[in-house]
């Protein structure tokens, strides 16, 4: 019970959450300027999502991918790097998951599909590895690098979607086999038939499996310590150039499964994009809430799919626009990033508990 | 192809780069410094979206199409000055982690400015079309053939600006004790201080530049090729920017040519379909060239990064 509690007053677990409602009533103050009435936005938000059935199980899949793209930042961040190439690596997921699910027709489903799964992340981690290669190889800065395969990424998807698996006349892909489809029946019914499939599992399976390997393995201690500092890892005996090659293709392979999600289990088919989807770089977002921790991330993702979700009802009920909620999710990022703002917020409350411990 | 074509391509080209420059010279500023900043992107969507809105009621208040364009610029700075301090409250004064400092930018920026256009505008996305900078040719000097096609005839002042910035930004940087000062907080900051330079105010300096410069670039895209704000105004330059500062390896005149190779890499889409050879490739592969040479040129030349050698670390004058 006294660890239980412990827990609970560490300042990791109390930064991040008066980070939350420090960012909200930030949020209910620009709505105030605005004219809108916060009391009434958030809770048409709340009711968007917890509402209904339908409306909750959407939320998921839309929580899905951002757990995906948040682990792939926070685990790339543990080994020092600043991998903004999610958005890349989960297109490239995708258009691999979207050719196995399109092309290899025949096979049984429990081949088929977890094969599509296999492909999304084995391409995504390869895409993810090119920057750790050039990082590792020619000491190419991989925030550029991965920035410039964002763009390649989008191009490759569309032209791959576009030479080798067009629906004639349209601009999006044929459909997949079902028998590579990800779709949960059992749990679509269950969620009032939302589009809720079974990334959402593997996804919760990834966040424990990241936990135990970063921090139960001795593969995972390498990858901190060369986070920590590269040069005392050297000095160690640790390949660093290894470690972050290898770092980099694990973070891949989490934003690529991301996107195989989206096709195997959501859309079915993948479109002809003019830009790319966002959900890499809100990844970085739900990561940084979360404190690249992977638990952290599950709840960085539950935050933030909630406010986004959510803000389409809110802007139904309430008819506050919703890019509000841009700016909540940016401050709450900011009082986390900026600790000293909140614990200054805190003081009057840190100086009381030290007293009692003195009495 | 001919001589007009050259020409005509050279002068899209500056056009796009102009955006490119005043926001890559803006990293410059800030990263000099020793801050790194990754919010170019949400500093030039401010710009954008105050150049569009200053412009817009500067024309209903009666001001001409030029005049309400430089009220815009001016607005944009004054808007990238205020937003920058939040990047360097954050990273300066409480030593947050800059390049999460730099995304709070661009989420704030993606947020605020949609937000408020819509409260601006009664719910609609965009911000009202403006006039602008009108186009404009030098006189005589366009009659040059291929030089005046390409750089007097059909230009814009923004890009005339911003190639005066590029000098004024290596002179500034290079010439005066201003940006020797400023250098040294980014490569030495506890030296610096010991010689008596105040480290965090120069931060702040180089942080505020940097907010001013990337605005006007983003509102030199509201106020020359779009003409209005709405969500999709800058998609991604400032990351760009980004690029073409590194590129450059943190010098003004080799941001200046990243910025030029850039905006030629989106200049060729408008012209591809001239050439016959073009037509069998798939313009995805066009697209694509530009990211992927950049990393080729990387690879080959740039090698290991020059970048300030203190960048992205806060400053603790205690922890000497």
């Amino acid at each position: 019970m006294n660890n239980v509690l412990k827990w609970f007053t560490r300042d990791s677990f109390i930064l991040p959450i008066v980070a939350i409602i420090m960012g909200l009533i930030l949020g209910g103050i620009v709505m105030l300027i605005g004219g809108y009435n916060p009391i009434e936005a958030y809770s048409a938000l709340f009711t968007k999502v917890f509402g209904d059935m339908y409306n909750f199980g959407e939320a998921v899949r839309e929580m899905t991918p951002l757990i995906m793209t948040g682990l792939a930042f926070a685990f790339a961040a543990r080994a020092g790097l600043f991998n903004i190439g999610g958005e890349g690596q989960f297109l490239v997921g995708m258009t691999a998951a979207t050719f196995v699910g399109v092309k290899f027709t025949g096979l049984p489903i429990y081949i088929h599909a977890p094969l599509a799964l296999i492909a999304g992340a084995v391409f995504g981690g390869l895409w993810a590895a090119i920057a750790g290669y050039l990082k590792a190889a020619r000491g190419v800065n991989e925030v550029i690098s991965s920035i410039m395969l964002n763009w390649i990424g989008l191009y490759l998807a569309n032209l791959i979607v576009r030479q080798f698996l067009l629906l004639k006349g349209e601009n999006r892909s044929v459909d997949i086999s079902d028998t590579a489809s990800i779709s949960l029946t059992w749990l679509s019914e269950l969620m009032g038939n939302s589009r809720v499939h079974m990334g959402t599992l593997i996804a919760l399976v990834m966040a424990v499996l990241f936990y135990i390997y970063m921090w139960k393995t001795k593969q995972g201690y390498e990858i901190r310590a060369v986070g920590y500092n590269p040069n005392a890892a050297e000095y160690a005996g640790m390949h660093v150039n290894r470690n972050i090659v290898k770092a980099m293709f694990i973070s891949g392979m989490l934003a690529g499964l991301g996107g195989a999600f989206q096709v195997l289990g959501v859309f079915q088919y993948q479109t002809v994009m003019s830009g790319s989807p966002g959900t890499g770089f809100d990844g970085i977002a739900v990561a940084l809430i979360g404190l690249n921790h992977p638990f952290g991330v599950l709840l960085g993702a539950l935050l933030f799919g909630t406010l986004t979700y959510g803000s389409a009802g809110m802007s139904f009920a309430a008819d506050v626009p919703p890019e509000i909620i841009r700016i909540v999710i940016g401050s709450i990022i900011f009082f986390i990033a900026a600790q000293g703002i909140v614990r200054w917020v805190l003081k009057p409350f840190y100086s009381k508990r030290k007293k009692e411990k003195v009495l | 192809m001919d001589l007009l074509t050259i020409g005509q391509i050279i002068n899209t080209t500056l056009v796009f780069a102009t955006a490119l420059i005043f926001a890559s010279l803006g990293g410059i500023f800030s990263e000099k410094s020793g801050v790194t900043n990754l919010g170019l992107e949400g500093f030039m969507v401010f710009g954008a979206f105050a150049a569009g809105i200053a412009a817009h009621y500067a024309q209903e208040a009666g001001m001409g199409g030029t005049t309400s364009a430089w009220m815009g610029i001016l607005f944009a700075v004054v808007l990238g000055v205020v937003v920058s301090l939040i990047h360097a409250v954050a990273s300066i004064t409480f030593k947050a982690d800059q390049i999460i400092s730099g995304i709070v930018i661009n989420f704030l920026a993606a947020g605020s400015t949609l937000y408020l256009v819509k409260l601006l505008f009664e719910g609609s996305g965009d911000s009202p079309l403006v006039q602008g900078f009108s186009k404009f040719d030098v006189p005589l000097l366009k009659d040059i053939p291929l030089l005046g096609e390409a750089f007097f005839k059909n230009v814009y002042p923004t890009t005339y600006l911003a190639i005066l910035f590029v000098f004024l930004t290596y002179y500034i940087m290079y010439k005066t004790p201003f940006g020797l000062r400023l250098r040294s907080v980014g490569e030495h900051p506890s030296a610096a201080d010991t010689v008596g330079v105040k480290v965090r105010r120069y931060r702040y300096v180089g942080v505020m530049i940097s907010g001013a410069l990337a605005a006007i670039g983003g509102a030199a895209i509201t106020l020359t090729t779009t003409g209005t704000f709405s969500h999709n105004t800058v998609s991604g330059q400032g990351y760009i920017a980004i690029a073409a500062m590194i590129f450059g390896k943190w010098n003004p005149i080799g941001a200046f040519g990243a910025a030029v190779f850039f905006g030629f890499s989106q200049a060729i889409r408008n012209y591809v379909q001239l050439f016959e050879w073009s037509q069998s490739i798939p313009q995805e592969i066009i697209y694509m060239l530009p990211y992927l040479l950049t990393i080729i040129v990387l690879v080959a030349a740039v090698g290991r990064s020059s970048a300030p050698s203190a960048l992205g670390e806060p400053y603790d004058p205690g922890k000497r």
